[in-house]
C-alpha cells in the first residue's frame, strides 16, 4: 500500500532532488524584527476574532479563546445538585485531582513527607499528555552547559514574559530532577560509558535535550506510575472519577473536592487537608478548530475549578500550536510528528522541495511560517481529505547520522505512519501545525502553591513558567520540578492545617456573579470529555 | 477504497455502517458511540484501546489498537478496555537486579510455553516471546531492550495459555535495568553536586537581576553548541 497520491509522489521527487544540496544548505535564523512580523501576521493567537475577553472571575479582562471562555463563564455542573457534604466518602490528606506526569511526581513527594494521598483521575492513571511526549527532556547537566544557559533559553524562547523565580526553581532543579528518574529506573538514552545522550531542541543554545529513544514521556510515565503503585498502603488512585467542583471550607480554604464516577454517574465526596491541581491542558477545545496532539481527556477542567474557587490566572492567550502535527494520512492529522526530527536534522521544505524556514526556530515562529508557505504563498501541498501540509525531510536523517538512525531514534513515528502506509524511513511525511499545549494557566509560586489557600497546582495547568511560550523539553520538566515541588508543599501543609466546615457556598456566589454579568449561557462546566460521536475526528 | 467510501462493520455484533477511512475509533465514534473506557491518548501511547476483530469469511482473530488501526469491510470487533493482569508488590530499591529476583516476583516466569502466542497478538509488533525468553535466562538488559516499546496494552495477557504478566514483568525489567544495570551519568551526579553546593547561585542571581533589554542582548547574541 502507498500511503502517497500521484501527485504527492511528484512533489516527493523534487524533495529528493533538492536534498544533496540541501544537505549543505543552513537556512538562515529569522531576526528578532522578522520573527515579530511573521507572527503578528500568521499565528493563530494574534487572531483578534479568536478570543475574547473574560467578564467575570479573577481573571476579569484577560482574554482567550473563546472555546475557553465559554467553559470559564458557565455554570457548575452541581448547581441543581442537592450534595451532603457531611457525608465524607473518603477523608486524605493530600488529594491530587489528575493521575498524569504532575500528579504522579507529586503523589510521591508528599507520600515522602508522611501524607496519605488520593489520588483521582479521569481516564485510566497515565492516560494522560505525559504519556505522549515523545522528543524528550531538558536539564543542564553537560559540561558546556550551566543552569545560567538554560535558564536564558527559557526566558527568550518566552519571550522574556516568564516569572523569573518560576524558570530558577525550574532551571535549578533539572539535574536533581533527571537524577531522580535515573534513580527509579528511567532506560534514558546513555553513552556506553553512562554519559547521556543530548541533543538540540527549538530554541536551545545547548544540546540539553534527552530522551528515552521516541517514548521520552512513556517512559517516564510508566516508571512513575510503577512507583505509585509500589505504595498502595499510602497511596490510592481512583480512576474514571474526575473531579467536578472544589470543596472549600468556612475559612477560605479549599478543602477537597466533588468527584463523579464516570461509570455510575454518582458523586462523591473528597475532604482533604491540601488539593492539587494536576489536570494538564486542554487541547481537545481544539482552538480556532485546530486539530490536537492531545489525549481524550484534555478539556481545562483543572482551571476550570481552580478559576471558580477565584485563584489566579496567567497567560491563558497564549496556546502552543506544533508546528509539526502530521496532515496525512487521514487517520493521524493533528498527531504529533516529534520535534526530534528536526533535531536530528531533517528540513522543512515545500511543494517544490525548497526549504523556506530555519528549522529549529521556536515553535511559534516555526509554525508561523509553514502557515504563511501554505496559505499565503500556497507553495503547501494539498492532500486527498482536503489538509494541506509542507513537507519534513525525514530521509535526511539516515543520511546525516547513518543507515538506521530512523528505525533506532523514532520507533514510534516509523510505526505510527507505518501503520497507514508511508515509510518516513524512505518518504518524506506531510506536516502541518497543531494544537499542542496551553502555555498558560493557573499562576504558581515557586513552591507549587497558588493564591488560594491549600489549593496547589503542577504541570501543563500552570501559568507563568514559559510566559508566552514553551519550549520543547521545558514541559515533561515542569512536571517533574513542579509535580515534586507541589507534592512537598502540599504534605507539609497537611501536618499543619486544620479544616473548618466544608461548604460549596462558592457555587452559589458564582452563579451569582455570572448572574450579575449578564452572561447567559446554557453551558456547564468543566467538559470532562470532547463529544465526538457522529463526527468521526 | 476511497477516502469516503462507507463500509459495513460489526460493533460487538451490531452492524453499521461507516467511513472507510476511519480508524476503529474513529468509526466507535462516528456510530454513535460516546467513549469512556477503551480511549486515552488515541495515538497509539496509552494502550487503553486493545481491539480483537475478525474479518468475515477469514477464521482467524486479530489484534490492534483501535486509535491506529484503520476499519475493514465486515470487521467484527470488541474493544478489551481492561485486563487484570497479576502485578507483584515490591519497592525497586530493595530489589537485586537478577534472575533470582524476576523468579520471586513473577514465578510463572518459568512456566512460559514458548509459543509465541503473545508475539502474534501484540499491536506493536513487539518480539514478546523473545523478551521473555531473556528473562527466563536472566538476561535483563536484552528484556529490557526489546521490551521498551511496550504500551501495556494487555492484549498479550489475555492469550497467553501461561498466565503471565508479560508487561507488568517487562516494566520490572526495564527498571531494574535503568536502576542498576545501565552505566551511571557520572557528569549528571557531579552537576546535581555542583548546584547544591551552590556554584550557580552567583551567575543566576547576576542574570536574574539584568535590565529586561541587557536580556534580549544577551539572548539574541548568545552562541549555539554546534551539533
Ligand atoms: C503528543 C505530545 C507530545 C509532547 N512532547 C513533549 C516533549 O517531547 N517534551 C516535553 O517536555 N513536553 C512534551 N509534551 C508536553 C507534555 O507532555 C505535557 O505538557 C505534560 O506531560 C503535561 O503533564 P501533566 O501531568 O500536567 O498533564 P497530563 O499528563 O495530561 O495529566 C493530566 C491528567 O489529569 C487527568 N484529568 C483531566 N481532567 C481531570 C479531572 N477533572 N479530574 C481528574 N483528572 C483529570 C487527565 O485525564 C490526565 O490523566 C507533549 C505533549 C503531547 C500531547
Ligand atoms: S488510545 Fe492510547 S493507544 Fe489507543
Amino acid at each position: 500500500m502507498d500511503g502517497y497520491t500521484p501527485a504527492m509522489r511528484e512533489s516527493i521527487k523534487k524533495v529528493e532532488a533538492t536534498r544533496p544540496a540541501r544537505l549543505r544548505e543552513t537556512w538562515p535564523m529569522m531576526t528578532p524584527a522578522e520573527k515579530q512580523e511573521i507572527l503578528q501576521r500568521f499565528h493563530p493567537d494574534y487572531k483578534p476574532e479568536g478570543m475574547r475577553a473574560l467578564k467575570v472571575g479573577p481573571g476579569k479582562g484577560m482574554r482567550t479563546p473563546h472555546e475557553l471562555a465559554d467553559l470559564l463563564e458557565a455554570h457548575s455542573l452541581l448547581r441543581q445538585e442537592e450534595l451532603d457534604l457531611e457525608n465524607i466518602d473518603y477523608d486524605t490528606d493530600v488529594l491530587i485531582i489528575g493521575a498524569g506526569g504532575a500528579g504522579s511526581a507529586a503523589a510521591l513527594l508528599a507520600r515522602q513527607e508522611g501524607a496519605k494521598v488520593l489520588m483521582v483521575t479521569k481516564l485510566r492513571h497515565g492516560d494522560a499528555n505525559t504519556m505522549m511526549a515523545q522528543g524528550g527532556i531538558q536539564a543542564a547537566d553537560k559540561a558546556t552547559d550551566s543552569p545560567t544557559h538554560h535558564y536564558l533559553d527559557v526566558m527568550g524562547g518566552g519571550h522574556f514574559t516568564n516569572d523569573p523565580d518560576l524558570v530558577e526553581a525550574l532551571v535549578r532543579d533539572a539535574p536533581e530532577v533527571i537524577a531522580w528518574l535515573e534513580g527509579l529506573g528511567c532506560m534514558f538514552d546513555k553513552e556506553p560509558d553512562g554519559t547521556l545522550i543530548t541533543i538540540h531542541g527549538g530554541g536551545t543554545s545547548r544540546m540539553r535535550m534527552h530522551s528515552a529513544r521516541d517514548y521520552s514521556g512513556a517512559e517516564i510515565m510508566r516508571t512513575l506510575r510503577d512507583e505509585v503503585r509500589s505504595y498502595p498502603e499510602d497511596i490510592t488512585v481512583i480512576e474514571f472519577a474526575p473531579a467536578v467542583e472544589l470543596i472549600m471550607d468556612d475559612r477560605g480554604q479549599v478543602a477537597g473536592a466533588v468527584l463523579l464516577n464516570l461509570e455510575t454517574g454518582e458523586h462523591c465526596v473528597v475532604r482533604a487537608k491540601a488539593t492539587i491541581i494536576a489536570t494538564g491542558g486542554s487541547g481537545r477545545l481544539h482552538y480556532q478548530d485546530f486539530a490536537t496532539t492531545n489525549h481524550y481527556g484534555a478539556t481545562a477542567d483543572g482551571v476550570v475549578l481552580a478559576y471558580r474557587v477565584g485563584a489566579d490566572v496567567s497567560f491563558l492567550d497564549t496556546m502552543q500550536y506544533h508546528p509539526t502535527g502530521a496532515a496525512h494520512p487521514t487517520q493521524i492529522v493533528g498527531l504529533l510528528v516529534t520535534e526530534k526530527v528536526r533535531g536530528l536534522g531533517a528540513q522543512v521544505c515545500n511543494i517544490d522541495g525548497n526549504q523556506f524556514v530555519y528549522p529549529r526556530e521556536t515553535r511559534d515562529v516555526e509554525a508561523s511560517a509553514i502557515i504563511r508557505e501554505c496559505v499565503e504563498r500556497e507553495k503547501g501541498v494539498v492532500t486527498p481529505s482536503g489538509f494541506t501540509g509542507t513537507w519534513l525531510d525525514s530521509p535526511m536523517i539516515d543520511l546525516i547520522h547513518g543507515p538506521g538512525t530512523i528505525q533506532k531514534e523514532l520507533p514510534a513515528m516509523v510505526r505510527q505512519f507505518a501503520r497507514f502506509g508511508v515509510d518516513i524511513i524512505r518518504d518524506p511525511m506531510l506536516i502541518y501545525p497543531t494544537l499542542h499545549y496551553q502555555n498558560g494557566g493557573v499562576t504558581l509560586k515557586p513552591d507549587g502553591s497558588t493564591s488560594v489557600p491549600n489549593l496547589f497546582g503542577a504541570g501543563e495547568i500552570s501559568g507563568g513558567v514559559h510566559g508566552r511560550n514553551r519550549l520543547m523539553g521545558n514541559s515533561l520538566l515542569e512536571v517533574t520540578v513542579y509535580g515534586r515541588r507541589a507534592g512537598r508543599a502540599a504534605g507539609r501543609r497537611a501536618r499543619e492545617v486544620t479544616l473548618g466546615t466544608l461548604t460549596l457556598s462558592h457555587v452559589e456566589r458564582w452563579e451569582k456573579e455570572i448572574a450579575e454579568a449578564g452572561i447567559e449561557t446554557d453551558v456547564s462546566s468543566p467538559l470532562i470529555l470532547p463529544d465526538y460521536t457522529r463526527h468521526g475526528r | 477504497m476511497t477516502e469516503a467510501e462507507m463500509v459495513p462493520i460489526y460493533i460487538m455484533g451490531k452492524r453499521y455502517t461507516v467511513p472507510g477511512a476511519l480508524t476503529i475509533m474513529g468509526a466507535l465514534e462516528y456510530a454513535g458511540y460516546k467513549l469512556i473506557r477503551g480511549v486515552g491518548c488515541r495515538a497509539a501511547f496509552c494502550g487503553a484501546c486493545a481491539t480483537v476483530y475478525r474479518i468475515e469469511d477469514d477464521p482467524k482473530l486479530y489484534v490492534g489498537l483501535a486509535c491506529g488501526t484503520q476499519v475493514q469491510p465486515g470487521m467484527h470487533l470488541t474493544q478489551i478496555p481492561f485486563y487484570p493482569a497479576e502485578r507483584a508488590q515490591y519497592r525497586l530499591d530493595e530489589l537485586e537486579p537478577t534472575f533470582a529476583t524476576l523468579v520471586k516476583l513473577y514465578p510463572q516466569v518459568l512456566k512460559c510455553l514458548g509459543c509465541g502466542t503473545c508475539t502474534k497478538s501484540c499491536p506493536q509488533d513487539l518480539q514478546v516471546k523473545d523478551y521473555m525468553a531473556a528473562a527466563m535466562r536472566g538476561d535483563i538488559a536484552r528484556l529490557a531492550d526489546l521490551s521498551f516499546d511496550c504500551i501495556m496494552c494487555g492484549m498479550c495477557v489475555s492469550r497467553c495459555p501461561a498466565e503471565e504478566a508479560q508487561p507488568n514483568i517487562a516494566i520490572l525489567g526495564r527498571r531494574l535495568y535503568g536502576r542498576y544495570l545501565a552505566p551511571k551519568a557520572q557528569h549528571l551526579a557531579e552537576r546535581v553536586a555542583e548546584i547544591e553546593q551552590g556554584e550557580y547561585d552567583d551567575e543566576l542571581a547576576q542574570m536574574k537581576a539584568l535590565p529586561e533589554a541587557e536580556l534580549r542582548q544577551r539572548y539574541n547574541t548568545r552562541d549555539i553548541e554546534p551539533e
